[in-house]
């Protein structure tokens, strides 16, 4: 999807994502040679029709996860469906499938703690997404430089990533 | 009238970064399949004539053998390979790189819908909007399918089983996320109402240029557990019709077998509770094609193998 700025002949750049909570989405797009703004609103359908492409109008702001379609569209997700590789006792003379890569703690640029009340304000998020949402944190704090993650940590990173519920 | 330009005449990006992430995810499931020697589609086209029983009996089969098998249930709103192959209620490792697969008792790294839902009878549903599903299910679903192949920690594998349902459609968008498939096995009946629609899936397969296409021909009569006998259970002959029409070779006849279909409920594959039993040898016939054409099987074990298989 492209939009024109008729006057000038040129393509209008992607400028702005807002999501208003009710289904729809607002992208507005700016023509680069005369600064004309326009904003695309699109319906409930619409809008879930781009994010069912698993994609998200503007780019990304973090990663995609593994199976965040499946974990963010899927109702009535199984609670325990999924844990974090160190929480799943291996059954006896069960072999672990190798990690294939290293894990967010095993990550070079320096280990983040979750203080109690941070880690028990992710407890109450589902557990479907939970080893999702704390990835998520835990990437946006070692970005920025933070060791600790707090309530208010994940207040900002929420806020600065736009992760509606997390 | 003004002259508009047109989308392709115009290759200055918007900046909305759509097209990067689509590639993003292709690339991810390019980079996930390339561990993998060999993906095998198992369809059909046709509804009920055994495809996922067929799928979770010959990747235990062939698991039996030492293989690395995966199984990836493409059937979201009609799961059960976790149920046939005994993982029901695993937990999902949830890891950085991926997400951990559930390994079965006889070694089959197994995804299905079944162990992401909550209730056993939910029907499967999407989040809002309500209405429009139409619109947007197909591509979601898709989308779906796309995690379930590029997502999961399937690690090196020498067979990856997908197990397709019914519908030709969901066959060409399994084609669509995986264009250069191995091996596509056809299952059918002797019914001619199986051969009519698997013809349609043969060419479509056809059409897509799919590695190697073979048909499976279940349900081919029933041998009786008592004395032997062999009665039909379906009017016809519809594998070898097709066979002889299309050129793609039957790979493995398999006989009903109401073991079969109890062993699977219960989570052990009968070529695992009894690998002695008609059908069962009939299924350890097709995972030696199925190995031949992945290359992967040592040459002094296969023409023997194959003809006492009966396929």
């Amino acid at each position: 999807m492209k939009f024109i700025c008729l006057d000038c002949d040129d393509v209008m750049a992607f400028a702005e994502r807002q999501i208003p909570g009710d289904g729809t989405l607002a992208a507005v797009f700016t023509c680069g040679s005369c600064g004309r703004e326009m904003a695309m609103l699109t319906n409930p359908m619409e809008t879930q029709l781009v994010s069912s492409m698993g994609v998200k109008i503007g780019g990304r702001e973090v990663p995609a996860q593994p199976m965040e379609l499946a974990r963010t569209s899927l109702e009535g997700g199984r609670e325990g469906a999924f844990a974090l590789s160190e929480d799943i006792p291996l059954a006896s003379g069960e072999t672990a499938i190798p990690d294939e890569s290293a894990d967010a703690g095993e990550v070079a640029t320096g280990r983040v703690v979750w203080t109690a009340e941070a880690a028990g304000r992710l407890e109450r998020v589902p557990s479907f997404v939970r080893g999702m949402v704390k990835r998520i944190y835990t990437d946006w704090a070692r970005e920025k430089g933070v060791s600790e993650i707090t309530p208010d940590v994940m207040d900002r990173a929420r806020t600065e990533l736009g992760l509606e519920g997390m | 009238m003004r002259k508009i330009r047109t989308y392709q005449e115009v290759t200055h990006e918007t900046g909305s970064g759509l097209l990067e992430q689509v590639v993003d995810q292709q690339r991810r499931l390019a980079d996930r399949l390339a561990r993998v020697q060999s993906v095998v589609a198992v369809a059909s086209g046709k509804g009920g004539v055994g495809k996922s029983a067929v799928t979770a009996n010959l990747a235990a089969a062939l698991a039996s053998r030492g293989l690395a098998v995966g199984a990836a249930d493409a059937d979201l709103n009609g799961p059960s390979l976790a149920r046939m192959l005994g993982v029901s209620g695993a937990r999902l490792a949830d890891r950085q790189s991926g997400v951990a697969p559930a390994q079965s008792p006889s070694g089959v790294r197994v995804i299905s819908m079944e162990l992401l839902q909550e209730e056993e009878d939910a029907p499967l549903r999407w989040r809002e909007p309500g209405m429009g599903g139409f619109i947007w299910q197909s591509t979601l679903e898709t989308g779906v399918l796309r995690e379930f192949l590029g997502d999961v920690e399937w690690g090196e594998l020498d067979v990856l089983l997908v197990d397709v349902p019914p519908g030709t459609d969901k066959i060409g968008r399994l084609l669509e996320l995986v264009p250069d498939l191995d091996q596509m096995l056809l299952v059918t009946t002797p019914s001619e109402a199986a051969r009519f629609v698997v013809s349609k899936s043969v060419r479509m397969a056809r059409e897509a240029a799919v590695g190697t296409i073979a048909l499976v021909s279940n349900m081919a009569g029933h041998t009786c557990s008592e004395c032997g006998h062999v009665s039909e259970l379906f009017t016809g002959d519809g594998a070898n019709r097709l066979e002889e029409e299309s050129g793609v070779p039957v790979w493995a006849v398999i006989p009903f077998d109401p073991r079969l279909g109890a062993a699977t409920d219960s989570g052990t594959p009968l070529v695992i509770s009894d690998p002695e039993a008609h059908s069962s040898r009939a299924i350890f016939a097709l995972a030696d094609r199925v190995e031949e054409h992945v290359g992967i099987r040592a040459e002094d074990t296969t023409e023997d193998a194959v003809e006492e298989g009966g396929s």
